[in-house]
């Protein structure tokens, strides 16, 4: 493997990570982590969405006409989400049924759009398809991650195997019923986002604009 | 040379990826469809079965769906009926068709779902000691969905066996939890009809007390989705009503269907 497509396929997963450094695609990290199996199949299907999304965009950039560039990508898009939907329909219809309509919602994940826009639109199909690759998998981890610690500390199991024993089933864990609702994902990336960013300080981002400080009577 | 940022480059470009979009996404649904029901077949007989506690691990499920009966019933006059096959008889299909179904006064719309089929389907578990289980199909509106479900009552046809949803788009972690297996064992044992022979089941807000009277007709309300909770109470109101299953549930009992 090369030094190039080392970067474009592993870069995304920390240094330039879709949700922690860009914050795209919370709403789906924040629906369907609350069980590690779905999350993997939400992962799996983004990831090869991003993927062939980018490749085909990639494929035909220098047909695309600038003035309707969004609406073709978004065609393309769509069409692959119809059609990962269909095959999770026909495959794994248990877990199908769970992602219900976020399978769908795929084709509006600013990151498929984002990816197609920003890298597709400039690069060859097969460096596109590996970026593509490569932010799937930067949003894998995150959602792997919130997914444990939500099952198993909202519900005290791993893909459905029960590892603390819960006191409703008469074991001795409580579980912390807050991690089952969709805020709790938002603290989580919150304070991923942070450690993150303790780390790797080039992250910060500058502040757009200075807070004036309370008015005070001898200010005013 | 072909230029794509002419008026006719745009919209040939805009053609030719329209048609091969639709055929990608067309092939897809055509070629998938026979998968698609036969997992729904399955999917359908799997809930009546778990709705009715009947299923077994281990076991497959069609040769676990032979000891049920499937009858026809006349919502209407609440007898069996033998005027429809039931092995192609599709009641979701009948509730849309004028010819087979009526229209709901808003009053009487419990459920919300406009209009009623004018023959069910239920599914009936025998034993030689008489009817065992009756499972009986239920639809209606939660919060974003109509919900799509089966009730199994036991024999003497007031307790409830179970309850499930196969299909809805209710909010997953909030109204989905219809489908959560604690919340679903709540019902088992619960009373349909009280002593006067009213449909007094509901759903309420909060949890029930068990310690007051009239708590053996009441569910639990799911946090976080009072509208999917009131949606699920008034589908069982109206199900098991006057304008549902309750003529039918009758005359079973009497042994007149």
């Amino acid at each position: 493997m090369t030094e190039k497509t080392k970067d474009i396929l592993f870069k995304p997963v920390v240094e330039n990570n879709p949700i922690a450094l860009q914050i795209l695609g919370i709403c789906s990290a924040l629906a369907v982590t609350s069980q590690l199996s779905v999350a993997l199949v939400m992962c799996l299907a983004l990831t090869v969405v991003t993927a062939f999304s980018n490749f085909f965009v990639s494929l035909v950039r220098n047909y695309i006409p600038g003035n309707i560039r969004i609406i073709v990508q978004m065609t393309i898009i769509a069409s692959l989400v119809i059609v990962v939907d269909q095959v999770l329909k026909a495959v794994a219809y248990d877990v199908s049924k769970q992602l219900s309509v976020f399978v769908g919602l795929i084709i509006t994940n600013c990151i498929v759009m984002g990816r197609a826009e920003a890298y597709a639109m400039k690069n060859p199909p097969v460096a596109s398809f590996l970026d593509g690759i490569g932010n799937g998998l930067g949003y894998s981890v995150i959602l792997i991650v919130l997914a444990v610690i939500r099952e198993l500390f909202g519900s005290g199991s791993l893909l459905g195997i029960q590892i603390l024993p819960v006191v409703s089933t008469g074991g001795w864990y409580v579980p912390n019923g807050l991690l089952l609702l969709p805020p709790s994902a938002f603290f989580l990336i919150g304070g991923f986002i942070w450690v993150l960013r303790t780390f790797k300080k080039d992250q910060v981002e500058a502040a757009d604009f200075d807070m004036a400080p309370n008015t005070r009577a001898e200010v005013a | 040379m072909f230029n794509k940022d002419t008026v006719g480059g745009t919209l040939s470009v805009a053609l030719i990826l329209c048609v091969v979009c639709s055929i990608v996404v067309a092939s897809s649904a055509v070629l998938l469809r026979p998968m698609q029901q036969a997992n729904k077949d399955l999917d359908r007989k799997t809930n009546i079965l778990a709705a009715a506690g009947l299923l077994k691990e281990g076991v497959s499920v069609d040769s676990q769906f032979e000891d049920i009966t499937v009858r026809a019933v006349d919502l209407n006059t609440g007898q069996f009926t033998d005027t429809v096959d039931v092995a192609t008889y599709d009641q979701r299909k009948a509730s849309k068709n004028p010819a087979q179904s009526e229209e709901l006064s808003r009053r009487d719309d419990l459920a919300k779902i406009s209009r009623r089929a004018n023959i069910a389907t239920v599914y009936i578990v025998e034993t030689p000691e008489g009817i065992d289980k009756v499972i009986l199909p239920v639809k209606g509106y939660g919060l974003w969905s109509t919900l799509y479900g089966f009730i199994a009552l036991d024999g003497d046809l007031n307790t409830v066996a179970g309850l499930g949803f196969y299909e809805h788009a209710e909010t997953p972690g909030l109204g989905g939890e219809v489908d959560n297996p604690l919340w679903k064992a709540k019902w088992v044992g619960k009373k349909v009809f009280d002593s006067e022979g009213e449909t007094a089941l509901t759903v309420i807000k909060g949890s029930v007390d068990t310690s007051r009277a009239g708590s053996e007709y009441q569910i639990d309300g799911l946090s976080g989705a009072t509208l999917t909770s009131r949606g699920v109470s008034q589908l069982i109101q109206f199900w098991l009503g006057d304008n549902g299953f309750a003529p039918f549930l009758a005359k079973l009992k009497e042994g007149e269907a």
